[in-house]
């Protein structure tokens, strides 16, 4: 084959260059340049090589609030996925109450990070807001701002409020793309409910099952914003996520040094898992 | 053995799916349902299977009542048009799957999943996933499944519909040969009149939810109760057209196709269908009427040719054998025999075939 050479070929590439480069790469080698050096600002930097990265590593605060994330990410997937599942299996599939539940579903996907917080906390008060009162009213001492358990409670449930949704949606859609013979067939084998699921609607939901947990573990694993607005991170550190405590260091500290180092790493761990976890889950359909 | 059904009619809301319709199937014949997209033969399978009840009417199994009877207590089987698999289990175990539920000892689910397998040419996949199958290879699969249970009804919903061409040829070939000494009633629903001249056995012929006229495939083929019958059992479509007689002489309305005949009906203007491989570019015998045409399309299928032509203003379909290529637009003749014409009356009922 001959190549016909067109150096006008770049006019269409460089444009895809300039916008990675500048909402990903700059802001990264920003980070990156933070993270190996120490700085006392107006713009004097000292080399100091990967002194930031073995202070966070062996840092007990690193991997207390790394221990967080990973139960609060593990508790939010384990609740989730069957769960959306769940409810995904009993929606209606055809006529006017199709429209009715995916509207309702999708309602927690639409209000904004912030406002979720703000909504639960005022909802959780253990004073004046409903849950809280409630809760207390029947004899429950709960209280999120004080007590541990009351506060991981609350921010599970808040999380679950919001985004078992979208894991609802994805496996509805998945389900409706099952073609009714499948059913057919199962019925005249004789297959059980169970059998059916687990034969038939598990596996035909393989694929958006995959996508709905890595989204929720991303989407979790980097949770940053509802929980701060909910509890702050408190009480103590007890809420103190991979994003909360960052920020605290970065921001409230200003150690730039290690905060940069840490956010290096937390950049990794996500993309390892991921990778990791895309690997295993289409391990098998590589050979298709 | 025999499946009959008394009356069976399907409304759903305000549309009627399936009209009042009785027909009886015996054992050990293969019966195709033959009628184009909608007219209603996946309904009336369903309802054969119990699947689907009818809204009204009964269907009789063996001499027995079984309307409203569940489909797992029926020993039917179905292949869909759709590759209809359980997708993490293995060839093997998909086609073992019938047996499992029924309770059958685990040597003898051995034996008879191996000899569908090697029925259907699968014994060297028996350890793979359907999805690392061709499709020819997963409908094959689905195939076994329902052979493998000895069945009393095996329902097959265009079974080969969603193959390519080469694969389709290659299975129906082989499918009359699977029902062969199996004692069993197979219904096969088709689009395509050259699958039920291939499969033999009995044709119902199906046009928006009618069944028109049920025979011995060839009969019906032969003679059409009607004009809709033949035309459902043609592909490419038949060409119709009126035409006049008086004593021995017949000509088309225009005038523009004279000649004898000495078939014995009364005088009057009939419409006449005529096969497209009855309108040939060459003539066949020694009466061949010559009409005239201009060209539409031309086509070639295989070492046949396809032309499409008008006369007037009406549309015409030939279909010759070996390749002739022809130009949009030229004027050409072209030759048919009378004797094969199919004559039915005003109401579009068979009067005379040839």
């Amino acid at each position: 084959m001959n190549k016909t050479i067109n150096q006008k070929a770049w006019f269409f590439v460089i444009p895809v260059f300039v916008l990675v480069a500048f909402n990903a790469i700059i802001p990264l080698m920003t980070v990156v340049n933070y993270a190996f050096q120490e700085t006392f600002g107006n713009n004097v930097f000292m080399w100091e090589g990967t002194r930031w990265f073995k202070q966070i590593m062996l840092s007990e605060r690193f991997h207390a609030s790394l221990g967080r994330q990973f139960l609060f990410t593990f508790i939010i997937l384990f609740i989730q996925i069957p769960l959306g599942i769940a409810i995904a299996l009993t929606m209606p599939k055809e006529g006017i109450g199709v429209p009715i539940c995916l509207v309702l579903m999708s309602m927690p996907l639409l209000i904004p990070w912030n406002v979720v917080g703000a909504m639960w906390n005022i909802f959780a008060l253990p004073d004046i807001g409903f849950l809280g009162h409630s809760l207390n009213a029947l004899g429950f001492d709960y209280n999120f701002t004080q007590q541990i358990g009351d506060a991981w409670f609350t921010t599970i449930l808040m999380d679950v409020w919001h985004w078992t949704s979208l894991v609802v949606l994805l496996s509805y859609a998945g389900l409706q793309s099952i073609q009714p013979a499948y059913y057919q067939a199962a019925e005249i084998d004789g297959a059980s409910r169970w059998a059916v699921f687990t034969k038939i609607e598990l596996p035909k939901m393989k694929k958006v099952l995959t996508i709905a947990i890595l989204l929720r573990f991303m989407d979790s694993f980097m949770i940053y914003t509802e929980p701060f607005v909910l509890t702050g991170g408190g009480p103590g550190n007890a809420t103190a996520f991979l994003s909360i405590d960052l920020v605290k260091m970065a921001l409230g500290q200003f150690d730039l040094g290690p905060a940069a180092a840490m956010s290096l790493i937390y950049f990794f761990i996500v993309l390892l898992v991921c990778w990791v976890f895309y690997t295993l889950m289409m391990r098998n359909e590589g050979n298709q | 053995m025999s499946l009959e059904l008394k009356n069976v009619e399907k409304k759903i809301g305000l549309d009627t799916h399936i009209y009042s319709t009785n027909l009886k199937l015996e054992k050990n014949t293969i019966n195709i349902l033959l009628g184009p997209t909608l007219s209603g033969k996946t309904t009336l399978m369903q309802i054969m299977a119990g699947l689907d009840k009818p809204t009204n009417g009964e269907i009789w199994f063996n001499e027995k009542n079984v309307t409203g009877m569940k489909v797992q207590k029926r020993n039917v089987s179905m292949v869909y048009q759709q590759f209809i698999n359980y997708p993490n289990f293995t060839v093997y175990d998909n086609i073992a799957s019938p047996l499992k539920i029924t309770g059958v000892s685990s040597d003898e689910i051995k034996q008879r999943v191996g000899k569908v397998a090697e029925l259907l040419k699968l014994s060297a996949m028996l350890n793979k996933k359907p999805n690392e199958l061709s499709g020819g290879q997963q409908q094959r699969t689905a195939l076994a499944r329902a052979l493998v249970k000895d069945s009393d009804l095996i329902l097959l919903d265009e079974p080969l519909a969603n193959l390519d061409f080469k694969l389709r040829e290659e299975l129906r070939e082989e499918l009359p040969k699977l029902f062969e000494d199996r004692d069993c009633i197979v219904v096969y629903a088709t689009t395509e009149p050259s699958e039920a001249l291939l499969l033999g056995g009995n044709t119902a012929t199906l046009l928006e939810g009618k069944v028109i006229q049920y025979g011995k495939t060839l009969d019906v083929y032969n003679k059409p109760n009607s004009l809709v019958s033949a035309q459902v059992f043609s592909d490419p479509p038949m060409n119709i057209t009126k035409i006049k007689k008086s004593g021995e002489s017949c000509s088309f309305l225009d005038n523009s196709v004279n000649w004898k005949t000495k078939i014995n009906i009364k005088d009057g203007e009939y419409k006449v269908g005529i096969r497209p491989h009855n309108i040939t570019t060459y003539k066949e015998g020694n009466n061949s009427l010559e009409i005239k045409g201009k060209v539409l399309i031309s086509e070639l299928s295989g070492s046949e040719s396809l032309i499409h032509f008008t006369r007037g203003n009406l549309n015409w379909v030939s279909l010759s054998n070996g390749v002739f290529q022809k130009n949009v637009g030229d004027e050409m003749n072209l030759y048919m025999n009378a004797d094969e014409f199919i004559y039915f009356d005003e109401n579009e009922r068979l009067v005379i075939n040839g």
